[in-house]
């Protein structure tokens, strides 16, 4: 018998190596009946475009990168927190002021959430705005340029995490602060206290920054709340327009081993704040001016392309144990994370990492419970409202650590589980889980274009890894993050593609192309161009001596610099290079690069002017040349500068292709 | 065109009708006056318009790239072209495009003005024979400008600068003077713009008048060329 058994079970082994043998080299996936059917949805033709844009925070390099979808092609790397060498960012004379904060130059910033700007609930492609966690900030972008346009700083906060989300007609983008700090009651400055006064001294702030017509940010006002640790963040819509909820978590009030100290309580909050009734106050004069110094940085081509920054002294703080009706706390469960609003505006939604359970707060009930005085309790006079008042339903089996959902706009919420690293598609009215995916690895933040809008786009929906480890070919320990586009028009989802995204995408925007591409930039004129060293024609260009600063106003055009000979630079100068690109046709910018800059290169776009600043070092003749591959005569575009001992008498003089001319010496 | 014609018999009648209606043979009727006033309005399109248009295609130009050339300038057609154009031609060493130093340019709108005014006087003395003066001088001018074109085409072409960076030995630069032609990367092609088919327009009206106005008046002759006809 037992000979028999053997037998037969050794007679499975060869099957069991055919079938492996024939399994060997399918996807391990297995959610796709066919990877060309697939791989057909995500085609995109040579020379066509993608139907939609995603912006990709760039989390701890600084950037936002933008990725065209359905292709997952990376097309661009936009500049904002960090410097960036690529383009000169944060280098060149133009932009360096863009990274002043009252804590100096900060050269390097953590981004987070990008949000796009809306009119009527809506993306409209104007702008996008994007937080800086570390060091306090949000940043606009103008989508007519993919550049920076303005960096303003938030004052008593510090992890700017909860932020850059806008109200549904983009009148404030807001923010909030993850990590709670001693602030004294009067003027919420940072106090030299003991750390384990924390219950004591330490508090949080909300903040809600106006957005002008013309983009401009000024900081109106700013909430003092009790010290948690402000997460997330989603501004209402239709009827909850006016609010705005963030999640916290740490409602424990620790200090240290948050992992263990934060965990404990059973519920934290979402905090619910009525900006419109904030706003009434603050027009009414109520809350008070407090010092609150903190900086804006801003630039604009049309106003000479040269970066400024103002100090703002004060910024009003609206306090709420005074003034009644502007935060509320609904209990959710457990360290919630995300918060989501549904389409209709009727659903908050809580990312419980450590719950069992997602919750769905209903506005209405949250509204009637605020008339009913319904509380459960109060945290430094701000009303609790009670869980089962307010609760809609709770989604079962969710998936473990649910973090953010988003939406179709067909009824439906789709939610990442960072722990069992899936998405989850439930039914937003009956709370009833529809259908899972498994995603590769752990999810963070999701993406539908428009998924936290009013008219979600609900085609696609990129999912957002955390984890990488063996999805793309190995690149030693580093690597990029994995993001994952599945199809959510039918149904089913279906994993449709696999990319690797740049730095550490957290959340992420997306946004219908033709909305992005009428408004956009070929090249800046150079008519308009009122830098006030440009030089926009090859006769204004020249070298100027001032003491030991030496300009030279150059320009650059297919395929020469002018002058490309300078003689007269001495060891100890600051040179100061003013490059005014001359072109006037797409996609030709001229590079500048001088030997030993300590600084980087500058990559100048038609029509624009930028300054590289020098300080030559040793003598002799050294090159500068254009870094950008601009014609077929491009490797001849270069120059020579000559470098004299500090001293020496060589006149200053310049030319290209003829005489050289003697400068002018101003101020002797 | 019709319905300019229509215009003008409405409007045109009591202005030409009181003095010059009952004269002598040799004076057109009024309907073949109005045509030759339309004649003569319609080179107010030479104004409005550009005449000629050379547009340039490569593979790096996907959108083209191209001038536009007024009676009076020429343009870029996007305002950009130009700049870009010349900037491609330095490589070759064609000389740049330089409107204002263009002498052509000078001469072509009071020479344009000329003949619309003349055109105007001509259809109101009603004269059939100076209709054909005033054709001929114009067919005559239109030929002088077209070969000043093709000359000057020639010059641009041919009249390089030595120093410059790219020379293809016996390879010339001349575009079309009509039609497309491959020159390096780049597909030229020249054709006539709106304000030269509104210049061919008023020839062809005026060439219809003198023929109509001939007919009518001797239906059973065979036409005659030259102005003896009427006499």
């Amino acid at each position: 018998m037992k000979t028999k058994i053997t037998k037969n079970w050794l007679w499975m082994l060869p099957a069991a190596a055919f079938l492996g043998v024939l399994l060997y080299g399918c996807s391990p996936n297995g959610e796709f009946g066919s990877s060309a059917e697939a791989a057909e949805k995500v085609y995109v033709a040579p020379g066509e475009y993608d139907e939609f844009y995603g912006f990709f925070s760039g989390g701890y390099n600084g950037q936002m990168g933008v990725y065209g979808l359905p292709s997952g092609r990376h097309l661009y790397t936009i500049p904002v927190f960090s410097q960036a060498p690529v383009n000169g960012y944060g280098y060149s004379e133009e932009t360096k002021a863009m990274l002043n904060t009252t804590h100096g130059f900060v050269p390097w910033g953590d981004a987070h959430h990008p949000e796009l700007s809306q009119t009527d609930g809506e993306t409209d492609g104007r702008w996008i705005f994007i937080n800086e966690n570390n060091t306090p900030r949000i940043a606009r972008i103008g989508l007519d340029d993919f550049r920076t346009q303005e960096i303003i700083e938030i004052p008593n906060s510090a992890g700017n995490h909860a932020s850059s989300f806008v109200t549904p007609n983009t009148e404030y983008v807001s923010a909030a602060t993850r990590f709670s700090i001693p602030m004294d009651e009067e003027n919420l400055d940072n106090m030299d206290v003991s750390i384990d006064s924390y219950k004591e001294n330490f508090k949080g702030t909300i903040s809600f920054i106006k957005v002008s017509d013309e983009g401009k940010m000024s900081i109106d006002f700013q909430i003092m709340m009790p010290g948690f640790d402000y997460d997330l963040s989603h501004a209402g819509k239709g009827p909850s327009n006016g609010w705005s909820f963030f999640t916290s978590y740490n409602s424990e009030e620790a200090n240290t081993l948050l992992e263990i100290n934060a965990s404990k309580n059973d519920k934290d909050f979402i905090a619910a704040i009525n900006w419109k009734k904030a706003a009434e106050y603050v027009e009414q004069g109520e809350g008070r001016m407090i010092p609150g110094e903190h900086v804006r940085n801003y630039i604009d081509h049309e106003e000479g392309g040269v970066a400024k920054s103002e100090t703002i002294d004060e910024v009003r703080v609206l306090d709420p144990r005074e003034l009644e009706g502007i935060a509320y706390f609904l209990p959710t469960p457990k360290s919630p994370h995300g918060v989501d609003v549904d389409p209709t505006g009727q659903y908050i939604i809580a990312g419980g990492k450590l719950s069992t359970v997602i919750p769905v707060h209903s506005f209405a009930k949250m509204e009637q419970a605020i008339e009913d005085e319904d509380y459960a309790g109060e945290v430094m006079g701000i009303p609790v409202l009670t869980y089962d008042s307010i609760l809609h339903g709770e989604v079962e089996n969710p998936g473990l650590g649910p973090l953010h959902t988003e939406f179709d706009g067909k009824g439906n919420a789709y939610t990442t589980a960072f722990i069992s690293s899936e998405i989850v598609k439930w039914d937003i009215e009956n709370t009833e889980v529809l259908d899972r995916i498994d995603v590769y690895y752990s999810p963070g933040h999701l993406m539908i274009p428009g998924g936290d809008t009013q008219n979600p786009d609900g085609k696609y929906l990129v999912s957002l890894n955390k984890i990488t480890k063996d999805r793309y070919l190995p690149t030693g320990p580093e690597m990029f993050h994995s993001a994952q586009l599945i199809d959510i028009s039918g149904d089913k989802m279906k994993l449709l593609l696999d990319f690797p995204t740049e730095g550490e995408p957290h959340y992420a925007q997306g946004i219908a192309a033709e909305k992005v591409i009428e408004n956009q930039k070929r090249f800046y004129k150079l008519e308009n161009n009122t830098h006030p060293q440009a030089t926009t024609s090859e006769k204004q260009t020249r070298v100027e001596r001032n003491g030991n600063e030496v300009h030279v106003y150059m320009t650059t055009i297919r395929s020469h610099f002018t002058p490309d000979n300078i003689e007269g630079i001495k060891v100890g100068d600051e040179v100061y290079f003013h490059v005014t690109n001359l072109e006037q046709d797409w996609d030709v910018p001229h590079g500048f690069a001088m030997i030993g800059a300590n600084n980087a290169e500058l990559l100048i776009m038609p029509g624009e002017t930028l300054t590289l600043k020098w300080e030559p070092k040793k003598v002799g003749v050294f090159p500068f040349y254009c870094t950008d591959f601009c014609s077929a005569l491009h490797q001849e575009m270069q120059g020579y500068v000559r470098v004299s001992p500090a001293g020496s008498d060589v006149e200053v003089a310049y030319g290209t292709g003829g005489e050289m001319t003697k400068a002018s010496v101003v101020g002797q | 065109m019709t319905s300019i014609l229509v215009e003008g018999k409405v409007k045109a009648p009591l202005f030409f009708k009181l003095d010059l209606e009952s004269k002598n043979e040799s004076t057109m009727k009024t309907k073949s006056r109005i045509g030759m006033a339309v004649a003569a309005l319609l080179l107010i399109g030479v104004y409005l318009f550009p005449i000629w248009s050379i547009s340039l295609e490569a593979p790096q130009y996907p959108e083209g790239i191209g001038l536009n050339i007024w009676i009076n300038t020429i343009e870029g057609k996007r305002p950009q072209d130009l700049q870009n154009v010349n900037g491609l031609n330095h490589y070759i060493g064609m000389k740049p495009i330089q409107p204002d130093s263009i002498a052509e340019l000078k001469y072509m709108p009071p020479i344009i003005g000329f003949m619309l005014v003349g055109g105007l006087l001509v259809a109101l003395f009603g004269n059939r024979k100076w209709v054909l003066s005033w054709l001929i001088l114009f067919m005559l001018l239109a030929i002088v400008g077209l070969v000043d074109f093709y000359l000057w085409e020639y010059d641009y072409g041919h009249n390089l600068n030595p120093d410059a960076p790219i020379k293809v030995p016996g390879m010339n630069y001349q575009p079309p003077l009509i039609g497309s032609k491959k020159i390096m990367n780049f597909t030229a092609t020249s054709l006539p713009h709106i304000g030269f088919l509104f210049a061919l327009s008023s020839m062809v009206m005026a060439g219809g008048v003198w023929w109509l106005e001939g007919k009518n008046k001797h239906p059973k002759k065979k036409l005659n060329w030259g102005s003896k006809v009427n006499d």
